[in-house]
């Protein structure tokens, strides 16, 4: 069975890094998509924290929002705002901090505030929202992004959420743990290089090559030492992803029917 | 204890030109019909305080009753841009938009500082972020105790506080519960607060550990059911995700905004007929 697009692909490679038993902090979209992908198969016991204040939510179908109403019905425990990031992420409840963004350098920092300069922005972005703590103070951070040149930069235009900053040792004398693990795109597995911190290839999907993921980043991407082929999608993560999209499209219709 | 005026009679005493408001929700619970009538009574030059800011503000910006943001994240959840907030903000239009961003937790932490009567509230945050370079608000400072760098931020009082609840009773006890993210601590961060509510009954009913603004913390409580549309009641409505869908489009350009604020909410008396004006054109 074919997978549907290349965001499903990626959506299924970010759902297996996720552990069962882990407490995962969620961004809505992509993240979350991964996330209860994962739930549903094999990390049924994942713990799922939404920045509006769901801890351990099961929701049966995707949020359009990151403050939907399912995630309240499904969850352990709703707690404020205030809370959520005081005692459970700057707490260090939070195993695994989950993320997209606009942009991303090569050492990992995100951008999800403006394209341009700060004053006069060629894009004005939606803004940090709980990115930053989260990229702070998760034990680690992955990323989820679409592999485009003018998303993989050299520089980000504006460092909204610190990755490992200018690289080597620069986070940890800043004063952060964690750090970004992994980044997940459309045509591979970006992970930072042990010494330097910069992103290198770990994994390249079936059917892309070398020179296809180089053309698509925005720096001289490099490679790791040893550079595997992502096991493609099996079949059981095809249906749940699939089950779990379908789901979600009936119960949008029936809503909408229902409002207007 | 608690007075219930109308919401236009509330919007005209508490809400006054150059005031900071914050109108809270976070997606669940946001106080569109309060925020309707301010734009209806034209306040100008507001400072505008909210975690997310979303359809409600891009309307009030648009139609110039703000000169200031403070927030965290400005987006049409789980939809994309806010149209007119970029307008503003790359364009200038209707007019220059000052901005001061925080993060969630950063103003989170700001307003529960407000309500505690500290002058700041501190975090773990910011350190290697190029916020604080374009925010005089966040600094850093070191703990005197562990030698900790932590982030401080400048707490904020809104001069009133605007939020949607579930229910009052009659003496103006607030009930909330679901998501209710920042709304307790904006609530008491106030020199005033209004409360919108679905309902008023005899009994609240509530657990101990509620969610409950008792009456005298409370300046008015405006009965407007279903004055959360298009965003959700938890055990109320569910949020009208169609509404945040389409706002895409009527955002994009001036006219097009321009003309559904004209016919959808500067024509309509109340909120009420607001809802309806946008049934009769859907069908």
């Amino acid at each position: 069975m074919p997978v549907s697009n290349t965001v499903d692909f990626m959506t299924i490679v970010a759902a297996r890094r996720l552990r069962n038993h882990c407490t995962c902090f969620v961004g809505i979209g992509i993240p979350s998509k991964a996330a209860n992908l994962a739930r549903l198969t094999h990390a049924p016991d994942i713990v799922l924290i939404y920045e509006s204040g769901p801890i351990g939510t099961k929701p049966d179908v995707l949020p359009l929002s990151i403050g939907d109403g399912v995630l309240a019905e499904t969850a352990d425990t709703v707690v404020s705002t205030p809370e959520i990031f005081s005692y459970w992420l700057q707490g260090g409840r939070v195993d695994v901090g989950f993320l997209g963004a606009a942009q991303i350098d090569k050492f990992a920092n995100l951008n999800s505030t403006v394209i341009g300069d700060y004053n006069s922005p060629k894009v004005r972005l939606p803004g940090a929202g709980g990115a930053p703590e989260i990229a702070a103070l998760a034990k680690e951070t992955l990323i989820i992004i679409p592999h485009e040149k003018r998303k993989l930069v050299e520089r980000v235009d504006f460092i909204t959420s610190a990755g490992y900053l200018d690289g080597g040792d620069a986070r940890e004398k800043a004063g952060l743990k964690g750090g970004p693990s992994m980044v997940i795109t459309d045509l591979g597995v970006l992970v930072p290089e042990e010494e330097t911190k910069e992103l290198v290839v770990q994994q390249l999907y079936p059917g892309v090559s070398r020179d296809e993921i180089k053309e698509a980043t925005g720096w001289d991407l490099r490679f790791a030492e040893e550079v595997s082929e992502t096991e493609p999608p099996t079949e059981t993560e095809i249906n749940a992803l699939n089950q779990l999209l379908e789901r979600t499209r009936i119960a949008r219709e029936k809503q909408q029917n229902v409002l207007r | 204890m608690a007075h219930f005026p109308s919401l236009s009679e509330a919007i005209r005493e508490l809400v006054h030109d150059g005031d900071t408001i914050a109108l809270e929700g976070f997606t669940h619970l946001i106080p569109y019909a309060a925020g309707h009538e301010i734009i209806k009574q034209g306040r100008r030059d507001l400072t505008i305080v909210r975690l997310t800011p979303d359809l409600l503000y891009d309307q009030m910006i648009g139609m110039g009753c703000v000169r200031k943001m403070i927030f965290a994240w400005g987006g049409n959840p789980g939809v994309g841009m806010l149209h007119r907030f970029r307008d503003a903000i790359e364009n200038g239009w209707p007019h220059a938009l000052e901005i001061e961003e925080l993060s969630h937790a950063a103003l989170s932490v700001a307003l529960t500082a407000g309500a505690s009567g500290l002058p700041m509230g501190i975090l773990r945050g910011f350190i290697g972020s190029d916020l604080p370079k374009y925010n005089k608000n966040i600094k850093f400072i070191t703990c005197p105790f562990s030698g900790d760098k932590l982030a401080a931020v400048r707490a904020i009082n809104p001069d009133v506080s605007i939020i949607h609840a579930q229910k009052a009773d009659r003496k103006g006890n607030v009930l909330l519960w679901g998501i209710i993210g920042v709304q307790k601590e904006c609530a008491l961060a106030a020199k005033n607060c209004l409360v919108t509510v679905e309902e008023i009954v005899d009994e609240l009913d509530a657990p101990p550990n509620a969610c409950i603004l008792p009456s005298w913390t409370v300046h008015s409580v405006c009965h407007v059911p279903g004055g959360a549309f298009p965003s959700y009641v938890h055990d109320y409505y569910e949020r009208n995700n169609a509404a945040y869908i389409e706002w895409d489009a009527i955002s994009k350009s001036r006219e097009t905004f321009s003309q559904w604020m004209e016919t959808h909410i500067m024509k309509a008396k109340n909120f009420e007929q607001f809802k309806e004006s946008l049934s009769a054109h859907s069908t």
